[in-house]
């Protein structure tokens, strides 16, 4: 009886021990992708081997390095102009990345205020919130993003614009929604017995509960918005060439992929990895803030 | 002792909905003395949850509204006062407890920090006071080692626990008046017997007075030195606790007590009162007791019977006795 007992105490042990590794590792591998991409791109001029729009018409479609034919002056190859792949990818990963995080901070802040108002206010706030949030939602914001770049003309700011207009009303909807179910919690109702403003119930009880939902979201939408950046710039109003985007670059391969799959294959694959690791650092986030699953 | 602390005149609260007016406190009175147990006691539905969120006037808007009445604390008429006066008065002049610990406790902050906020909110003093103030809370509800449980989150404890930290958050503003809207409901039966001792406790050194909102007699003859019975929006009944046991007036008061099942009396088919609650939409004319009333006269199906009172602070509203 008592070895069966010791043994399943060490098996308990190994167990959570590795568990513990993996999350450490679910942090530790996309903070790091995620780390060196944002570096890269702060640096990208000392990083860079080339400059990213400098055209060289004997070295089109030259292939990668590892590939033969390859060349080491370009290490992953080159575009149908002779631009270096890994220097626009490199210059690409600062447009990517700057317009999706601002597009998620000005969209996420703002559905995060409009929803958690309309929820805990509800009435004639909440009627005209939630309205002009499914106006936002069944708009197609391809068809708002082509109408500012043809009044403001395309630029980085009018693809953020663009993004962020109706980008909001998501969050809207669920953070709506969650604070609904909150505000009928018993602990709002003693946050009002004890005297608490509507402001602050809302600020300091409600907003804490939902924050897990917000991360989750944001962290989902980093690809998305990635992905509809290139839409944009696909259909030309992103941002606008020779500016190289992750987006354009998988587009400007589009055609030449039986050929030359490396155009559209390395960008697409520096998505991919901003994608997994936003969604990785996401759940590691949301098991660190919730206080039933922190370690004591 | 005899000193009034709150003072209920007439409180009307209605309920505004699609399908009509639904009228759940109607002419409520009744008073609670300094450092007294007031009971309110009825089945559920009857406006006992109702007269006690009325007190604080946090009834779910824009549905619930206090159409009339009085509310006097302390000399203050609560209904008359702004949004922003009654905030000040919530948690400092009059708190309140929930009946599931379970859900009252916001689950992101520590307890120490759910009790400090209370503090902060109505008391400008330095952090270190707040401190002290968040541990003595504490210490009043008897939680063992407070400067350690401080730190810790409403998932490490345990429901009994949760209840009294919800208590030392009421209690943490010294208020005068508690309501305690079945506190002891979602414990079980070893913990609500220490939790209604400990409440005696707190209130002989706080002297504070305590409406206590149950269904549970056993708890109004522990813990209560007066009692008013309700009955659909109604008091029928107000009394010493010793006079309602011993000698109930009203029909409702004598069949709910009946209805208690008992050690001394075995093989007995326990009483019930037949029929339900009228529905508060469409209310019968007359007693609101009469269609389930065993002593029903005619004129309780045509007039409502008034409050009399028939010895010292007992109150009934019955035509078998007036």
């Amino acid at each position: 009886m008592e070895e069966t007992e010791v043994v399943t105490g060490e098996m308990d042990y190994g167990n959570t021990r590795r568990a513990s590794i993996f999350t450490q590792l679910t942090f530790i591998i996309p903070a790091f992708v995620l780390a060196v991409l944002v570096f890269i791109a702060i640096f990208a001029p000392a990083v860079a081997p080339h400059p990213p729009n400098k055209m060289s018409l004997t070295k089109r479609l030259q292939p990668p390095a590892f590939v033969m034919g390859g060349s080491r002056a370009h290490i992953l190859g080159t575009d149908k102009l002779g631009r270096d792949i890994l220097s626009r990818a490199i210059y690409g990963a600062r447009v990517s990345i700057s317009v999706s995080l601002l597009v998620i901070l000005i969209t996420s802040s703002c559905g995060t205020i409009l929803g958690i108002t309309a929820g805990y206010l509800g009435g004639r706030v909440d009627g005209l919130i939630m309205r002009i949030t499914d106006v936002s939602l069944c708009f197609p914001a391809l068809l708002l993003a082509m109408l500012l770049a043809v009044s403001i003309g395309p630029s980085f700011l009018t693809v953020v614009l663009s993004m962020s207009i109706l980008g909001w009303a998501p969050y809207a909807r669920l953070i709506r929604g969650e604070t609904l179910k909150l505000r009928e919690a018993d602990f709002v109702a003693q946050a009002r017995i004890i005297g608490s403003s509507a402001l602050r119930i809302m600020v300091r009880h409600i907003f804490p509960n939902i924050i897990n939902p917000l991360i989750i979201m944001m962290t989902l939408s980093v690809g998305m918005l990635i992905l509809t950046e290139s839409t944009l710039s696909y259909l030309g109003f992103g941002i606008p060439p020779p500016t190289p985007s992750w987006g354009s670059m998988v587009s400007d391969g589009r055609s030449l992929i039986d050929r030359a799959w490396w155009i559209s294959f390395f960008p697409g694959i520096a998505i991919g990895l901003v994608v997994l690791s936003g969604n990785f650092l996401g759940d590691w986030l949301r098991d660190k803030l919730d206080p039933r699953l922190r370690q004591i | 002792m005899n000193k009034i602390i709150l003072q209920v005149e007439d409180l009307r609260t209605y309920f505004f909905t699609r399908k009509g007016v639904v009228k759940a406190v109607e002419g409520v009175s009744f008073h609670v003395n300094e450092g007294e147990t007031f009971g309110i006691v009825g089945e559920s539905g009857c406006g006992k949850t109702v007269t006690g969120l009325s007190i604080l006037r946090l009834l779910p808007e824009p549905a619930g509204r206090i159409v009339g009445g009085k509310i006097v604390l302390d000399g203050t008429n609560l209904l008359a006062l702004s949004k922003k006066e009654m905030r000040a008065f919530r948690g400092r002049m009059v708190s309140m407890i929930l009946q599931d610990p379970m859900t009252s406790l916001n689950p992101v902050y520590t307890i120490g920090n759910q009790i400090a906020e209370s503090v902060r909110l109505h008391q400008n003093i330095p952090d270190n006071k707040v401190r002290e103030e968040v541990i003595s809370a504490l210490r009043l509800l008897k939680i063992p080692a407070p400067e350690m449980r401080l730190r810790d989150y409403p998932f490490q404890m345990s429901g009994g626990m949760r209840q009294r930290v919800v208590g030392a958050i009421a209690m943490s503003c010294h208020p005068r008046l508690l309501i305690a809207d079945e506190p002891t409901t979602a414990l079980d039966a070893t913990i609500q017997a220490q939790y209604i001792a400990l409440f005696k406790e707190v209130q002989k050194t706080t002297g504070v007075a305590i409406i206590f909102i149950t269904h549970d007699f056993g708890v109004v003859a522990n813990m209560c030195h007066r009692v008013a019975v309700m009955y659909s929006g109604k008091i029928v009944e107000t009394a010493k606790t010793r006079e309602i046991f011993e000698a109930p007036k009203h029909p409702y008061t004598s069949a709910l007590i009946e209805s208690v099942p008992r050690l001394d009396r075995k093989d007995e088919r326990l009483y019930s009162i037949e029929g339900q609650p009228p529905s508060l939409l469409n209310l019968p004319p007359g007693c609101r007791f009469f269609p389930r009333c065993d002593y029903a006269m005619e004129i309780c199906g045509e007039k409502e019977p008034a409050e009399v009172e028939i010895g010292k602070d007992h109150f009934v509203s019955c035509w078998n006795v007036s």
